[in-house]
């Protein structure tokens, strides 16, 4: 039998969590568990397929980087996330969920009850069924209608009215209205139609928020980018881990290759080429030296630095653009939903068309049992069902069908923005180019340089001999084995072949440093130089004469030399914005949002957060680093640029079903109004009316199903 | 109409039992991880002794 690791008590573990986007099948998640379980001072491991995570219960003595290591020895790359705090959004969606069973099981059996008094039940057997349902649906109210009637409250209370007003007054007067007739052993009890109201719009609310729970909070993923933490050297010249959070101006870190910087700093010792693509959008590595300042969040490629640290946590210039996204959000979060404008115009036009009913009846001499009772039926019946349920439907169907077509819509109220969009404006590298370099041409080699290329290529990481590894093994290169194969930070990779020295790595000769690119050296022959330059993305330039066909207007935003740019601004026949940091591209996007231009900013990387945040509408190609991918609204996985027109055109379209619903909606009413008027209006109709209505505006908001086939 | 009051009662408990379940099915984390249920029933326990 295996030794099993002794348990210790619980408050010795400590729980870390790593994001472990390599996992694809079961094979994946038994390997992961199983190798961690049986590592010293693992107590648990336990993956987590939908999220792609794995969180690991483990003694205190075990810190993260060596759980890192452990998982990259098993084939992982694994990034530690922070333990999930409670979330607001994922606690609402469940709190709604909740709601929703309570009202679904209750609207059921009262609707059970409804059918025999229907179908006839008179006297005694009458009064037991309202009596039964009254006690089934007081409590399931109270608990179902908690989220209507908080956020009713919350908007009265600021003098302002939404859609949950109308409903709350709607579901309270008529359940209060029922327990009185219950009570009087009247005939009329509009219990089911309470309920039932509450589960449909309840359900409208589940899909809703299903939706927006996709949508995760941009910033948390930002600071993703900063290293945990660093190796720092103390003054005896003993290094040791130090969490980012403890980390301090004047401390001197260890960054090794392939490392993320933990905090802004200066270059002390040691030459490298850095990746500033987060915060520049830049592609091409820059080379740094001493005295060079670097900021927190960069990749160190190739040699081990070492860096006095100048600016610590909430100092880095990474926090900063947080802030900045943060700030940028909020205007964001001031658009109001189509259903609540649509409720601020409804909900006065029914609450008045109810009083009138009740004083006309009273005029008439009807008695203030019966005018009230009729208010109720009137108040029931308009009850905004199109808008609580229409408006989610429309655009969860609409999600579903783009998500076939490669789009992920993370919010119900990006469709609604992105219909609106009047101007779009695009980030250079990765978006409108492919993120990574790709080599100019292969012709300058040979069958058999190739051959030497590609099995030199393979044996670094670097974003220049992967672009040109995939370009050979797509014109069907074949590896040639090499011997001595050793790779020198900040040089290149060196083999032999046969007692050749081969050579593939940075471009020595002077003449041409400053080409992008490569250089291939096979014995003393002259190198050959292979120049890399910027793909871009397949069907960019129809992408554009679309969208002026769209009658938007579209400009380019990039953090890259205006040498860089202009020739695809060129070829797109766009105007172009270069040099621009992550402030002046945010600052842009405000300029021209107070011109009344409603933008769509599409981006990718680091550098473009803030503006996806503050633009109108927002989307990322699947390469976006994850903090584009979190701040936009919208992820487009191909590597094509025409889904973004697709998700334009389907925006309106699902706009253009929803008017209709709406248009349904009061259409409905306007023949249910007068019935509820003259007091013909039972429970029996509400009931029937109710169902009937949401079916017809469900049903329409299925044709949307069709975009895209 | 002694029957409905049997079966009322018996309709009610058997409708809250469902509700009871789903309450406790959903704070016990069973719907936290639908994919990795599905690709849990694949993986091989012989090792695990």
């Amino acid at each position: 039998m295996k030794q099993m690791p002794v348990p210790h008590a619980a408050e010795n573990y400590q729980e870390t969590r790593f994001s472990v986007p390599g996992m694809r099948c079961a094979g994946c998640i038994s390997k992961i568990e199983n190798d961690l379980n049986h590592r010293p001072g693992v107590a648990a491991a336990r993956v987590n397929f939908s999220t792609r995570q794995v969180a690991i219960s483990h003694s205190g003595d075990i810190d993260p980087p060596q759980l890192h290591a452990w998982l990259a020895e098993i084939g992982f790359e694994a990034e530690q996330v922070e333990n999930p705090v409670a979330s607001p959004d994922a606690a609402e969606t469940r709190a709604l969920v909740k709601a929703l069973a309570v009202a679904g099981f209750a609207a059921m059996n009262i609707m059970l009850l409804s059918v025999a008094v229907w179908s006839g039940a008179e006297f005694a057997t009458r009064q037991m069924f309202h009596w039964i349902s009254a006690l089934i649906a007081i409590p399931a109210i109270a608990y179902s209608g908690r989220p209507f009637f908080r956020s009713a409250l919350a908007a009265l209370r600021h003098g302002r009215t939404n859609m949950d007003v109308p409903i709350s007054i709607g579901v309270l007067l008529a359940t209060g209205m029922s327990l009185y007739e219950t009570m009087v052993d009247g005939p009329h009890a509009y219990f089911d139609g309470a309920v039932m109201l509450l589960a449909f719009l309840l359900a409208g609310r589940v899909l809703d928020a299903m939706m927006r729970d996709r949508a995760r909070g941009g910033v948390a993923a930002l600071l993703k980018h900063a290293a945990r933490g660093a190796m720092v050297l103390d003054e005896r010249g003993v290094s040791r881990w130090v969490a980012s959070a403890d980390l301090q101006a004047g401390m001197v870190m260890l960054v090794a290759a392939g490392d993320r910087l933990a905090a802004d700093g200066v270059i002390e010792e040691g030459e490298t080429h850095a990746d500033l693509s987060h915060l520049t959008g830049e592609v091409r590595p820059e080379r740094m030296g001493p005295g060079d300042a670097i900021l927190a969040g960069s990749l160190n490629l190739d040699t081990p630095i070492r860096v006095r640290v100048t600016a610590a946590g909430a100092d880095t210039s990474l926090a900063d653009i947080a802030r900045l996204m943060d700030a940028a959000g909020q205007s964001r979060s001031r658009y109001v939903r189509i259903a609540d404008r649509a409720a601020r115009l409804y909900a006065p036009a029914v609450h008045s068309l109810a009083l009138l009913a009740f004083a006309g009846w009273m005029l008439a001499g009807a008695g203030w049992h019966q005018a009230l009772l009729i208010a109720v039926a009137v108040l029931i019946i308009t009850c905004p069902c199109a808008l609580g349920l229409a408006v989610p439907v429309a655009q969860v169907v609409t999600a579903g069908a783009l998500m076939r077509l490669g789009l992920l819509v993370k919010d119900g109220s990006a469709l609604e923005r992105l219909a609106e969009v009047d101007g779009v404006v695009f980030d250079k590298t990765g978006t409108l180019t492919m993120g990574s370099p790709v080599p100019v041409s292969l012709d300058m080699m040979n069958a058999r340089e190739k051959a030497v290329a590609l099995t030199l290529a393979r044996a670094s990481k670097h974003p220049v001999s992967q672009g040109l590894a995939i370009a050979l093994v797509a014109e069907g290169v074949e590896p040639v084995a090499l011997e001595d194969l050793r790779e020198e930070m900040g040089e290149g990779v060196y083999g032999r072949l046969g007692g050749t020295d081969v050579f593939l790595g940075r471009i020595d000769d002077l003449a041409c440093a400053e080409s992008h690119g490569c250089m291939l050296k096979i014995g003393h022959r002259r190198g050959i130089v292979i120049a890399f330059a910027e793909t871009l993305r397949p069907e960019a330039k129809e992408t554009v004469d679309e969208m002026r066909a769209m009658a938007l207007r579209t400009s380019i935003l990039s953090g890259d030399r205006a040498s860089a740019v202009a020739p695809i601004a060129r070829l797109l026949g766009m105007t172009a914005q270069c040099n621009a940091r992550p402030k002046e591209k945010l600052a842009a996007i405000r300029r021209l949002s107070q011109d009344n231009q409603k933008l769509l900013m599409i981006g990718d990387g680091l550098n473009d957060g803030p503006a996806l945040a503050a633009a109108h509408a927002s989307m990322a190609p699947g390469s976006a680093s994850d903090v584009g991918q979190q701040a936009a609204d919208i992820v487009f996985t191909s590597r094509s640029l025409m889904p973004v027109v697709q998700a334009i055109g389907a925006s309106r379209r699902t706009m253009k079903i929803v008017r209709q619903n709406f248009a349904l909606a009061i259409g409905y009413n306007v023949l249910a109004v007068p019935l509820a008027l003259a007091g013909m209006v039972t429970p029996l109709v509400a009931a029937i009316a109710m169902s009937g209505s949401s079916l017809i505006v469900v049903a329409n908001a299925l044709r949307l199903n069709r975009i895209g086939s | 109409m002694t029957g409905l009051l049997f079966l009322i009662p018996i309709a009610l408990l058997l409708g809250l039992i469902g509700l009871a379940a789903f309450f406790w099915s959903m704070h016990n984390g069973q719907y936290d991880d639908l994919d990795g249920a599905a690709m849990r029933i694949l993986i091989d326990d012989e090792d695990e002794q």
